[in-house]
C-alpha cells in the first residue's frame, strides 16, 4: 500500500517535472548569436514540399547541413529536393561543401484515414522519430504540415524538455490556410517557437502568430 | 493550337478526370475553340483513352519531373486546387480554373481558391459546375497575380535565429 503511493508520489512528480521543463523550452526565445546552423526540414509531400522548398530557397548557405525528413510513402519529394540542391550547388559552385540528408519516417496519417488509427500510426511514427532527432540534433526544425511532421516536432520540444538541446522549431501555415488552420497547424501552434501565417484573417484570429504576408 | 492543361498535381481525383473527359465536356472545351486537351492525371483510377482526330486531341498522362513545358503551351488551366498547382500556374500568367475536389479532408482547400477568386485572379467551382462555368465564364477579366516574397521570410528567420549580417 504504502509502495503504491510512493509510486504514485514519484510518477506526479515526474510528471510536474515534465510539465514545468515544457513550459520552460516554449518559453525561451533567447537568440545565441551564429554562424551557422543546422536545420531538419519536414518535406510534407505534394504542395506542402513545393512550398517549404520555396521558403529554404531564400536562405542563406548558413543554413546547413540540411536534413530533410520524408513519410515513406512520398514517392515524389525526394525528386523535388534533389533538384532543389542541385540546383543551389549550381548557382553556388564556390560552395561546394553543403552536404544535405534525406531521412524517411512512417507517415503519421494518410488522407481520409480514420482518426482512431490516427493515434496509433502518429505513435509508431513518434516512436520512429525519437531517434532520428537524437541523432541528428538540429538547431532549428522547419516545417508547414501536413500530420507527418508533428512526430518531428515533439521529438525536438523531448530533446529540450530532457535537457539535451534547445532546438528551435518554426511551423509556416501552408498559402491555403485563409481563414482556418491546419489541424497540424492547430497542434504545432503551441508547440512551436515561430508560428507563421500567410493571411491576414489568421494573424487576427492567432495574435501570437507571425505574419509576414504571403512568402511563397 | 489553342490548348487545355488539366492537372490534379500529386493526388487523385477521378472525379475531375471524368468529368472532364466525358463527351460533353469535350465539346464544350472545343466550342470554345480549343483543339487540345492535356490531362495529366496523378495517382488517379481513371485513365482516359487518349485520341486524336483531324480536329482535337485529347493526351494522358501521370506524372512529369516537372510540368513547365506543359503549363508554359497552355492556353487555359484545369487544376485541382492544390497550392503549388495554383501558384505555378498563377506566376505563369496563365488562366486558371480551379476545381474543388469536395471529398478532401474539412475541404481546406476552398478557403485558398475562394480568396484568390476575391482578389480576382482565378475561377473555381465543382465537378458539377465545370461545365456551366467553362461556357459562362470571361478570362479577360482575370487579373495578374503578384508573386510572394520569401525574402520576408529569410530576413526574419536570419534575425530569430542569430545569424550575423
Amino acid at each position: 500500500m504504502v509502495c503504491l503511493l510512493i509510486l504514485a508520489a514519484a510518477a506526479g512528480a515526474v510528471a510536474v517535472l515534465l510539465v514545468l521543463r515544457l513550459w520552460i523550452v516554449l518559453r525561451s526565445q533567447d537568440v545565441t548569436p551564429r554562424q551557422s546552423l543546422s536545420v531538419l526540414v519536414v518535406a510534407g509531400s505534394g504542395g506542402h514540399t513545393t512550398e517549404i522548398l520555396r521558403l529554404l530557397g531564400s536562405l542563406s548557405n548558413a543554413y546547413s547541413p540540411r536534413h530533410y525528413v520524408i513519410a515513406d510513402t512520398d514517392g515524389m519529394s525526394t525528386n523535388k529536393i534533389d533538384s532543389f540542391e542541385l540546383d543551389r550547388a549550381n548557382r553556388d559552385p564556390g560552395d561546394m561543401s553543403t552536404k544535405y540528408y534525406i531521412h524517411r519516417i512512417p507517415r503519421s496519417r494518410e488522407v481520409q484515414q480514420s482518426w482512431l488509427s490516427t493515434v496509433l500510426t502518429t505513435l509508431r511514427a513518434m516512436w520512429l522519430s525519437f531517434p532520428l532527432i537524437l541523432r541528428v540534433k538540429p538547431d532549428l526544425v522547419l516545417c508547414n504540415g501536413p500530420g507527418t511532421c508533428v512526430p518531428i516536432c515533439v521529438s525536438a520540444l523531448l530533446l529540450g524538455i530532457l535537457g539535451i538541446k534547445k532546438v528551435i522549431i518554426v511551423y509556416v501555415e501552408s498559402i491555403c490556410r485563409v481563414e482556418t488552420l491546419s489541424m497540424s497547424g492547430k497542434i504545432l501552434f503551441h508547440l512551436s517557437d515561430y508560428f507563421i501565417v500567410q493571411w491576414p484573417a489568421l494573424k487576427e484570429k492567432y495574435p501570437k502568430s507571425v505574419y509576414l504576408g504571403r512568402i511563397v | 493550337m489553342k490548348c487545355v492543361f488539366v492537372t490534379v498535381g500529386t493526388t487523385s481525383f477521378d472525379d475531375l478526370i471524368e468529368c472532364v473527359s466525358a463527351r460533353d465536356s469535350l465539346q464544350i472545351i472545343k466550342s470554345l475553340g480549343y483543339d487540345r486537351v492535356i490531362l495529366q492525371i496523378g495517382r488517379g483510377m481513371v485513365v482516359p483513352e487518349p485520341f486524336s482526330t483531324e480536329s482535337f486531341t485529347l493526351d494522358v498522362y501521370r506524372y512529369k519531373d516537372s510540368l513547365k513545358e506543359d503549363l508554359q503551351k497552355a492556353d487555359l488551366v484545369i487544376s485541382h486546387a492544390g497550392a503549388g498547382s495554383c501558384l505555378e500556374t498563377l506566376e505563369k500568367g496563365k488562366p486558371i480554373v480551379v476545381v474543388i475536389n469536395e471529398k478532401l479532408m474539412n475541404n481546406h482547400q476552398l478557403e485558398l481558391a475562394k480568396q484568390l477568386h476575391k482578389e480576382g485572379h482565378l475561377f473555381y467551382c465543382t465537378c458539377s459546375t465545370l461545365p456551366g462555368l467553362l461556357q459562362s465564364m470571361d478570362l479577360s477579366t482575370l487579373k495578374c497575380y503578384p508573386p510572394g516574397q520569401p525574402e520576408k521570410f529569410s530576413a526574419f528567420l536570419d534575425k530569430v535565429v542569430g545569424l550575423q549580417k
